[in-house]
């Protein structure tokens, strides 16, 4: 996202963070959550589960905002995500910064 | 460990999360008969998430409320789901909510069941439950086929589409369930996709809170069959293609809204209007006729 102007709250604004869990033996391998992922935050393993499925795998840890849209689409049942603080606390800037390249 | 017997690479060792027990949606699933026996990428499993998320969001008391399906694949929805719930036998979903309604008022029963489940063999019981009025909240599963049994054409596969008893593609004029659902009476009808997981959820929230026969229809991928006698890739692909081809048009003229073989699918809510229900109808019209005579039935616990 660019801005045309700075908004006035920038600073304030908070991202929301949070950590995708995946439940790897339920998972069918979709990829509907690699899809749909808004931030990109997944990304298909090349490992098998038991039954023979590739499953997902966290590979921007940082970048997942904790919207849900991967709980929400699966269906499966197999991945959700839980609220967490940002483990760096500079994180909001990369993403920030991120967003503008 | 012989040599033959250790495994081949490690990926097969397996580590075995404990999230499955912290799944936010535990409580509504019956989680020891998962996984489910829907294919990879068909989008059924799904329509339960929204069903789910929107039942949360309507606040309802999970003990108020029973689910009802019939029989095929959509049909097992009812087997996963942890509140009082029902398969019952093909067709006859509608029936028997019409029931379970009759006999607990107070009680919340919806419908997940599938095309041919709901509007072929119980297609009788959708127009009357529909004319009614009857306080059911329907969520038909289109897959625009019989999946079950194999793929056959039914009442919503599109024209053209093929089908294993339409090999040379569909012929006969399909319904368009939500200008069925509204002509028959329905005061709630919308339509989304699998995808539109979101306003789906929240359509099914207004649709439980809405007093008397709410219809909900959901494109959703059958990628085993349809997708692949009609060679349009996995559920994914039709997914994107849902994307790419349905317009949101809310309170679109239900006439309008047939759907035809892979051109865009206009989804939104259609239809929210305010009609007696079926219990209101009734009461009012006896107490109207016979006075003081009419004594309301409440429900098994209020007689
Ligand atoms: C009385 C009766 N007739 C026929 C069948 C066979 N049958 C089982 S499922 C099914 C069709 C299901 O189609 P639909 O409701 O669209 O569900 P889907 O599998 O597509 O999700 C049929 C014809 C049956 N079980 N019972
Ligand atoms: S919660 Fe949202 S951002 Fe995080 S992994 Fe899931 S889809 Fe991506
Ligand atoms: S959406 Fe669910 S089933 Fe599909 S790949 Fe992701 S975790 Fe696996
Ligand atoms: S046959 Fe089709 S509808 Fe049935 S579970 Fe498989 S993909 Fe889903
Ligand atoms: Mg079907």
């Amino acid at each position: 996202m660019t801005y045309w102007r700075v908004p006035l709250d920038l600073n304030e604004i908070k991202i929301p963070h949070g950590e995708p869990r995946i439940i790897i033996k339920r998972c069918k391998g979709c990829g509907f959550c690699v899809e749909y992922c808004p931030r990109d935050v997944l990304e298909m393993s090349t490992e098998f589960n038991r039954k023979g499925y590739h499953y997902p795998e966290v590979i921007l840890e940082d970048a997942c905002v904790n919207c849900n849209l991967c709980e929400m689409i699966c269906p499966e049942f197999a991945i959700f995500c839980i609220e967490t603080k940002s483990k760096h606390p500079e994180s909001d800037e990369v993403l920030r910064r991120k967003d503008k390249s | 460990m012989s040599k033959e017997k250790q495994p081949l690479t490690d990926t097969l060792h397996i580590p075995e999360p404990e999230d499955e027990l912290t799944h936010p949606m535990k409580d509504y699933l019956r989680s020891e008969r998962l996984p489910h026996i829907w294919c990879s990428t068909c989008g059924i499993g799904t329509v339960i998430t929204a069903f789910i998320t929107g039942l949360e969001k309507s606040k309802l008391e999970k003990e108020k409320v029973a689910v009802v399906s019939g029989i095929g694949c959509s049909g097992r929805a009812a087997g996963y789901i942890r509140l009082d719930s029902f398969h019952t036998t093909h067709g006859r979903a509608i029936p028997f909510a019409t029931g379970l309604a009759l006999g607990n008022p107070e009680l919340k029963v919806a419908i997940i069941s599938g095309d041919g489940d709901l509007t072929a063999i119980g297609g009788n019981h959708f127009i009357h439950a529909a004319r009614r009025n009857m306080n059911l909240t329907i969520i038909c599963i289109n897959n625009f086929n019989y999946a079950m049994t194999g793929g056959q054409a039914g009442p919503t596969t599109p024209l053209k589409a093929n089908a294993s008893t339409a090999p040379y593609g569909c012929y006969e004029y399909p319904f368009s369930l939500p200008f069925l659902a509204e002509s028959s009476g329905a005061v709630f009808v919308a339509r989304w996709t699998s995808l539109h997981v979101r306003r789906l959820a929240k359509s099914i929230s207004e649709a439980l809170l809405k007093p008397g026969f709410s219809f909900i229809e959901v494109i959703s991928p059958c990628p085993t069959l349809y997708a692949r006698r009609n060679r349009l890739g996995t559920g994914l692909d039709l997914m994107k293609f849902y994307h790419d081809n349905a317009v949101i048009k809310h309170g679109a003229d239900t006439s309008q809204v047939d759907i035809k073989y892979q051109e865009s699918i206009i989804v939104g809510k259609f239809v929210d209007k305010d009609k007696p229900t079926f219990f209101e109808s009734r009461n009012n019209f006896l107490k109207d006729r016979l006075g003081n005579h009419f004594i309301p039935y409440k429900g098994p616990e209020k007689i």
